[in-house]
């Protein structure tokens, strides 16, 4: 990439034909699918834009963790148990992976928490449905996880360097996560009638959420050209979609379960199922805050930030006391405070 | 299906007790921990207990029974660790205190040749980071800001009571010198309290009521609301597979 570092590159105080070389550059490596590098010259729209997809990114990550930790205490065997604690263990860790490539950009977690608990920065809606059985654990894995891969992967080939990494490592968790909730289906669905009936109300009530995790339809999605131009993102909304359903119906006939929607059939021309028209009035009502949770995840999210306050000051205090004590500090890293 | 019919099968049973309550306690601080590092940290020690969990339960019998069909009467962990996790100062106290008695008693247990001698072995690298963790965090809350000393010093205060019953022998933990592992322990926490700034608490460490009351299957109050919950949906689908 363009070995300019951000200060030299900003607008101000450079002459015009330089910021017009410097933007050109840009978009030339970008085009040729050169990595950015945090300390490499970009156009400020597209710092900001990372910022707010990542910040995005992270935030869901951590509100998503709520809906599957409502069952760590009432899972019904230790085995299930231990999948289900490490895998909402894996979502914190993909949270602080994705809050740590933010930094790259200058932007604090705290600031970008700050964002998130103050209600100007958005995370995904499907974590604004209620987890009310211990179906919809594995309905979660299963769908949200396996919308997010494919949401997910080409973020591998993401422009940003950073963002790209810390997708491919993420990426290979969220496929676990899959499998994981593949599996408990399958357990439920071949179990007692109760237990499959279990599994089919969840897959009934998440299908239709996890098919809006795409966004909205490609006429009506906001950043989706620019991010395609700066190689963010490199498929439609709609593409993805399709690409989610066609791996789904097939898993669906194999766990037994059937999907809500009549209209959902294989098309011989188009090489992909044709399915129903999705409720988008639903989609914006939830993404302005009326769905089922809305209230209950950030303020949950709040309260954990708030009750923390006194522990986090403590730990900066203390840090300060001992800052002339590397060894110590060092020594305290493990701990990471 | 009391299960303690031979020495070994009761020692499981207080061991595997002691870290099935322990993680399932750490469990619930799930998506409420005050930074998203402790979220990763609080998670991990309660999989390696729930892991402890799982291999001595299954020494008594099948791991699903144990854990979800017995009575709260029929448990033989420890009351301190089924007591609620309180604020973040609680819950670190309930782990220091804990931890510092698990890894002692887990070195002793690997250095012998008994029928906890490898799990012991393996679990004493697992205890040893739990141990670091709360060292650490007691440092911090006890030399960090007013508030948290505070918290901190009412914390090891409530808990205290129960520290007595650690060291109540446990049929089936052959060769262990519990007099001796309670003058380490009580060293060991010693030594870092000291550091962190933070008295030993006085008072009795057990009561007529609460000494071995755990180990004798007598719990506090708050445990049978939290096997309730654990157990609930387990027991709604009798003889079904997960
Ligand atoms: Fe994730
Ligand atoms: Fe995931």
């Amino acid at each position: 990439m363009v070995a300019v570092t951000p200060e030299s590159g900003q607008d101000s105080g450079l002459g015009a034909d330089l910021g017009a070389q410097l933007a050109a550059a840009f978009d030339a490596a970008v085009a040729a699918d050169e990595r950015v590098e945090p300390r490499d010259w970009m156009p400020e729209e597209y710092r900001a834009s990372l910022v707010r997809q990542m910040a995005q990114h992270a935030h869901s990550e951590i509100i998503g963790m709520q809906p599957e930790a409502n069952w760590i205490t009432r899972a019904p065997s230790l085995r299930r148990k231990a999948i289900l604690m490490a895998k909402v263990q894996d979502e914190a860790g993909h949270g602080l992976y994705l809050y740590s490539a933010a930094e790259t950009l200058g932007t604090s977690r705290d600031e970008l928490l700050d964002k998130l608990h103050s209600g100007r920065q958005k995370y995904s809606s499907i974590f604004n449905y209620p987890t009310l059985t211990w179906a919809d654990v594995g309905a979660i894995g299963w769908l949200v996880d396996g919308a997010a891969i494919t949401n997910q992967v080409p973020l591998c080939r993401c422009s940003y360097g950073p963002y790209a990494r810390a997708m491919v490592r993420i990426c290979k968790e969220e496929s676990f996560h899959q499998r994981q909730g593949f599996e408990l289906l399958l357990a439920l669905s071949k179990g007692t009638p109760e237990q499959h009936a279990m599994a089919q109300d969840a897959v009934d009530r998440w299908w239709w959420p996890s098919l809006m995790m795409f966004g909205p339809p490609d006429d009506e999605s906001a950043h989706s050209a620019q991010s395609m131009a700066w190689r963010i993102k490199r498929h439609s909304n709609d593409e993805l979609r399709q690409r989610f359903v066609d791996i789904a119906v097939p898993q669906a006939e194999t766990l037994g379960l059937t999907l809500p929607d009549p209209d959902l059939k294989w098309n011989e021309e188009r090489g992909h199922y044709d399915f129903g028209p999705i409720d988008w009035a639903e989609f914006w009502d939830v993404l302005k805050g009326n769905g089922p949770c809305n209230e209950q995840r950030l303020s949950q999210r709040r309260r954990a930030h708030e009750e923390g306050a006194w522990v986090r000051e403590a730990a900066a205090a203390y840090a300060r006391k001992h800052a002339a004590a590397p060894a110590a500090a060092a020594r305290n890293e493990e701990a990471r405070v | 299906m009391t299960a303690t019919d031979t020495p070994t099968v009761n020692a499981a049973l207080a061991l595997g007790d002691d870290a099935l309550i322990l993680s399932h306690r750490l469990g619930e601080w799930a998506g409420h921990a005050p930074e998203l590092e402790e979220e990763v940290a609080l998670a991990n020690i309660a999989l390696d207990l729930l892991g402890q969990a799982r291999f001595l339960l299954s020494m008594a019998g099948d791991e699903d029974e144990m854990a979800f069909l017995r009575e709260e009467r029929s448990f033989r962990n420890l009351q301190l660790v089924e007591q609620p996790n309180g604020d973040f100062a609680h819950t670190i106290a309930r782990q220091l205190y804990f931890s510092l008695y698990q890894h002692e008693l887990h070195t002793d247990l690997a250095a012998g040749d008994g029928p906890f001698a490898g799990l012991a072995a393996k679990a004493v690298k697992e205890t040893a980071y739990h141990r670091d963790h709360a060292v650490q965090w007691t440092l911090r809350l006890g030399d960090g800001t007013e508030e948290s000393r505070r918290r901190m010093r009412a914390a090891l205060d409530a808990l205290w009571k129960f520290t007595g019953e650690m060291f109540q022998p446990v049929e089936g933990l052959d060769g262990i010198d519990w007099a001796v592992l309670e003058g380490r322990w009580l060293t060991a926490l010693t030594g870092v309290l000291e550091q962190a700034g933070l008295a030993v608490p006085e008072g009795p460490r057990t009561g007529a009521w609460a000494a071995g009351a755990g180990r004798q299957g007598l719990h506090t109050e708050p445990f049978g609301r939290m096997l309730a919950e654990m157990q609930h949906l387990h027991r709604s689908h009798p003889g079904a597979s997960w």
